[in-house]
């Protein structure tokens, strides 16, 4: 189990002396919008993955993959970058409850 | 170790200590009465004399972000503003001293606006109180020539950033004597510069870590605690500094400076270039017989609570002169921090609370007096009050 630290044991100046750490943390557990791949549109062209600001978007050299939901924030930045229009971004709320349906 | 006495005003002599102290990195935006500060310190760097980077911001906020940096990264930095220009920093006050980092800032104390004035009083400063930096004030330019010789020290034992204060034109503009060490004494005092001096720099890429994290809900309380019990040790560690600059330097510092007050019934507390014009004061009216004494705050944060306590434990009246208003209802900063501090004395002094000097009004002796005067009376229920503050230099 992760454990939490105590205020003594924290690194002056609360700086993060593991590399990697934010692995650690789910941080798209706050996305509101998420974006949906159309990968009819999509041409694989990968101008998505060079904006992602949180490295979410898994690729290969020909290829990109599902978002990554774990860290996708929902920023949106990928869907109004990308040329073919190939992303939607719709509210997890919705898709929520679609998947309760 | 050699001195020489030389005329210089509070800005020539704060810049020769930083070209002595040879900063690696100075990150600063001009504005008045720091303006010249920078310029007398600008040509050290021109012609070579010192191997400070300095960096020309577009504005303040980006001057403290760029020393955050710097100073992350293990440079010796400092930097300089006044009034509107600490206030525009004040963001990036709280991220150093969170992040711990030993920048040096001096506040040549100017008023804040509207209406704009260049002038000085405290307000600047007083925006800093709450910010996790330690703050010295300083009476004169030999006083802010020696804070700011001390501050290197203080900063880089406490790993907490240092404010050292002086009066903007009254003290930055004013010519005077002033005692100046020679560089080697400066140089050994503060010691040498260099990325390991602190315990995480940014530039060992062989332990990379991270600075200014986001800290979550079950993080952020135990990283201020630390930061809260680590300055409660800045008070050991200033009185440690002051120790070892008694023996470079013959003089002796504290937290608070005394004057007259061993038998004093009403004691007057500022804080800066006043402090004068206070002891004239107390010389005038102890020459009629009255017991009357002043004191000096000079470590404004953390503010010495005990010390002062103790120095007005006997006292029956204080007359707290605040050259700022904070506008709350309460009174001025300095007399809520002095009201605290008698809270651990046995028998309360009557205190009550005088603005004086903002935005560049001359103090005057008569002024003070009348501070003393009005204090006593209250004390003694000659006269009541309906506030606990009030303004000395008012046309009515
Ligand atoms: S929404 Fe933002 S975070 Fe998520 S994949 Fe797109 S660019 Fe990356
Ligand atoms: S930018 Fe659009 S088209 Fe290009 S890879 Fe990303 S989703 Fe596909």
């Amino acid at each position: 189990m992760y454990q939490l630290k105590k205020w003594f044991e924290i690194p002056i100046g609360s700086i993060v002396s593991e590399a990697g750490s934010s692995m650690m943390n789910n941080t798209g557990s706050w996305r509101m919008l998420r974006p949906v791949l159309n990968t009819e549109k999509c041409t694989n062209c990968l101008i998505c993955w060079i904006f992602c600001p949180d490295d979410s978007i898994p690729v290969n050299r020909e290829q990109r993959f599902e978002t990554d939901f774990q860290y996708c924030k929902g920023c949106g930045i990928c869907a109004v970058e990308c040329p073919y229009d190939a992303l939607e971004m719709v509210p997890e709320m919705e898709i929520k409850l679609k998947e309760l349906e | 170790m050699s001195t020489k006495v030389i005329a210089l005003t509070g800005n020539q002599a704060a810049a020769e200590a930083m070209r002595q102290i040879n900063f690696d990195v100075a990150a600063v935006y001009p504005i008045s009465p720091q303006t010249e500060l920078m310029g007398f310190f600008a040509e050290y760097v021109a012609n070579g004399e010192v191997d400070t980077d300095m960096v020309a911001v577009e504005g303040e906020h980006s001057a403290m972000a760029a020393c955050i940096g710097a100073a992350a990264a293990g440079a010796r930095v400092i930097t300089a503003s006044a009034g509107p220009g600490i206030a525009y920093m004040v963001e990036n006050l709280y991220i150093a001293s969170g992040m711990r980092l030993p920048i040096v800032l001096i506040d040549v104390n100017r008023a804040l606006s509207a209406p704009l004035s260049i002038h000085c009083d405290h307000g600047d400063s007083m925006l800093t109180r709450d910010s996790g930096w330690i703050s010295l004030f300083s009476e004169n330019a030999q006083e802010a020539y020696h804070n700011l010789i001390m501050s290197v020290k203080i900063a880089e034992k406490a790993m907490f950033p240092v404010i050292v204060n002086y009066d903007g034109y009254i003290v930055s503009h004013s010519i005077e004597n002033v005692e100046i060490f020679d560089d080697e004494t400066v140089r050994e005092f503060v010691g040498p510069s260099g990325i390991h001096r602190i315990p995480y720099p940014l530039l060992d890429v062989s332990k990379p870590v991270t600075y200014g994290a986001t800290a979550q809900p079950d993080y952020y309380t135990e990283c201020k605690y630390q930061q809260h019990v680590d300055f409660l040790k800045v008070y050991d560690i200033v009185r440690e500094v002051f120790n070892e600059f008694e023996s470079i330097s013959g003089k002796r510092y504290d937290f608070i400076e005394e004057y007259m007050t061993e038998d004093a019934e009403y004691i007057g507390i500022s804080m800066g270039s006043s402090f004068g014009t206070l002891k004239d004061a107390v010389n005038t009216l102890r020459a009629q017989g009255r017991k009357v004494g002043a004191i000096k705050i000079r470590l404004y944060r953390p503010f010495p609570v005990k010390e002062l306590a103790q120095a007005l434990s006997k006292a029956k009246g204080i007359a707290v002169l605040d050259r700022a208003d904070s506008f709350d209802g309460i009174g001025g900063p300095l007399f809520k921090d002095v009201c605290t501090a008698i809270l651990h004395n046995q028998n309360r002094s009557l205190v009550h609370n005088f603005i004086y000097g903002l935005g560049g009004r001359e103090i005057h002796e008569e002024e003070f007096i009348k501070a003393f005067d009005r204090v006593e009376r209250l004390e003694k229920g000659v006269e009541t009050r309906d506030n606990l503050v009030e303004y000395l230099q008012v046309r009515a």
